[in-house]
C-alpha cells in the first residue's frame, strides 16, 4: 500500500515547532521519520498522532519523556475503553 | 444568568501574579486537556472553562475590566454610560468592547467558539484582542455508534447520519465488522481560535443474527434435516444471507455433518467480489409422535439392520 509522506520541514513551519522536537519523537519511536535524499518525512498515517504530541508540548509544556509516558497510558486507556465497549455490547 | 468566578476556576487568589495564573492554568490544563481525556465530555467542558478563565486573567486589559466590575458586571453598561456622560461625550470610553447589557449565562451556554455567554457579553466575542500568539485548539474528536443488522452489513449501502445537526452521507462498505471504526475527518467538534475541527469516529455495532454465527468473513449455520433425507439422500434448501440455495444431501448423512457453501459468506471488507464461505451443519431430526404402524416399520427396520439387538 502506498503511503503519502509529509516533509518534516512543512510540519515545523505550520505548527511553529523546532525540528529537534520532531526528531526526538522519532528517536523515541513515537513517530516514524523517513529520510529521503537527506530530507526527513513523516508518513501521513502518523500525522494525527504527531499533531497530538505537538499540542501536548506547546499547550501543556510536556517534554518528550512525558509525552512518551502519556502516549503509552493513552493507548492502554483506549484499549480498555474498547474492551469495555465490546463487553457492554455482549452483555446488552 | 450567572457571574463566572474565573479565579475560582483556576484555583487562585485575586492577588495572584501572572506567573501564578500561568502555573495554575498549566497544571489544570494538563489534567483536563482533551488529548489526555479521550471521549470525556466533562473534561472537555472543564477545559473550555479553564481556557476562558485563562483568556481573561492572563490578559492585563481583560483582567482589569473583570476585576473592576466583578459581580456587578450586569450593571457595567449603565455605569459606563453614566461615566461617559459625566466626562462629556468627546471622551472615548475606557472599554471598547463594553457590556452587552443583556443575557448571560454560565458555561452551559458555550457558544460555537467555546466561550460562555458571560464572556461574550463582557468582552464581546472570542477573545481576539489578546496580544501575542493565540493557541489554536483542534476541535474535540466525536464518537458515534451505528447499529446495523447482519443483512445490512452484508450490503454496501449509503446512509445519511445526523451529527450535531449536520447531515453526513457515508458509504458503508459491505463486510464491515462488529466494533469496526471508521474516521470521518473534520466532522468532529469545531476548532478554537482558527484550529481545525476534530474528527468523527463511527463504531459499527452489528446485531447478532439468530440464524448465523460470523467469524471473519465466514458464516456458520445449522439446518434441520429430516431422518429420511439424511438416510436416503435428497435435497435441502439453505437460507444464505443473500439468497436461498438448494443443495444435494448425500445418502447416509450423519448428524453433525458440515458442508461448505463456497462464496456464500460475508463479503470481504473493501475487496470487490471476494466473499467468505457459509458452513452449514446438519441437525438430523428424529421423528416424534409415531403411530403404531410407523413404530412397527422402525422395528422391522431395526430387525433388518441389527437382528441380534433386543
Amino acid at each position: 500500500m502506498k503511503t503519502n509522506l509529509i516533509a518534516a520541514s512543512d510540519i515545523c513551519t505550520y505548527h511553529d515547532v523546532e525540528y529537534t522536537f520532531i526528531n526526538s519523537l522519532g528517536e523515541a519511536g513515537l513517530v516514524q521519520l523517513k529520510v529521503v535524499k537527506k530530507n526527513a518525512f513523516i508518513p501521513e498515517t502518523d500525522l494525527q498522532k504527531l499533531e497530538k504530541m505537538i499540542r501536548m508540548h506547546q499547550e501543556l509544556d510536556i517534554n518528550v519523556e512525558g509525552i512518551e509516558a502519556i502516549i503509552h497510558l493513552l493507548d492502554r486507556v483506549e484499549q480498555m475503553q474498547e474492551e469495555m465497549r465490546v463487553l457492554r455490547n455482549r452483555v446488552g | 444568568m450567572a457571574f463566572i468566578d474565573y479565579y475560582k476556576i483556576l484555583g487562585v487568589d485575586k492577588k495572584a501574579s501572572d506567573k501564578d495564573i500561568k502555573n495554575a492554568y498549566r497544571k489544570l490544563a494538563r489534567k483536563y486537556h482533551p488529548d489526555l481525556n479521550p471521549n470525556d465530555a466533562e473534561a472537555h467542558k472543564k477545559f473550555q472553562e479553564l481556557n476562558e478563565a485563562n483568556e481573561v486573567l492572563s490578559d492585563p486589559d481583560k483582567r482589569i475590566k473583570y476585576d473592576k466590575y466583578g459581580e456587578n458586571w450586569q450593571h457595567g453598561a449603565e455605569y459606563e454610560q453614566a461615566r461617559q456622560q459625566q466626562q462629556g461625550r468627546q471622551q472615548p470610553g475606557g472599554f471598547g468592547g463594553g457590556f452587552g447589557g443583556g443575557q448571560a449565562g454560565g458555561f452551559e451556554d458555550l457558544g460555537g467558539d467555546g466561550f460562555s455567554d458571560f464572556f461574550q457579553s463582557m468582552f464581546g466575542g472570542g477573545g481576539g484582542s489578546r496580544s501575542g500568539r493565540q493557541s489554536k485548539y483542534r476541535g474535540q474528536d466525536l464518537n458515534a455508534e451505528f447499529k446495523l443488522s447482519l443483512k445490512e452489513a452484508y450490503e454496501t449501502h449509503k446512509q445519511t447520519l445526523t451529527v450535531n445537526g449536520k447531515n453526513i452521507r457515508i458509504t458503508i462498505p459491505g463486510g464491515v465488522e462488529n466494533g469496526q471504526n471508521i474516521k470521518i475527518a473534520g466532522h468532529g467538534g469545531p476548532g478554537k481560535n482558527g484550529g481545525p475541527a476534530g474528527d468523527l469516529f463511527i463504531t459499527f455495532l452489528i446485531a447478532d443474527d439468530p440464524r448465523f454465527k460470523r467469524i471473519g468473513s465466514d458464516l456458520y449455520a445449522t439446518t434441520k434435516l429430516d431422518i429420511y433425507t439424511a438416510v436416503l439422500g435428497g435435497e435441502v434448501t439453505i437460507e444464505a444471507l443473500d439468497s436461498k440455495v438448494k443443495i444435494k444431501v448425500k445418502p447416509e448423512t450423519q448428524n453433525g455433518t458440515k458442508v461448505k457453501l463456497k462464496g456464500k459468506g460475508m463479503p470481504v471488507y473493501k475487496k470487490e467480489n471476494q466473499f467468505g464461505d457459509l458452513y452449514v451443519t446438519y441437525e438430523v431430526q428424529v421423528p416424534t409422535n409415531l403411530t403404531d404402524k410407523q413404530k412397527k416399520l422402525f422395528e422391522e427396520l431395526r430387525d433388518e439392520v441389527a437382528p441380534s439387538s433386543p
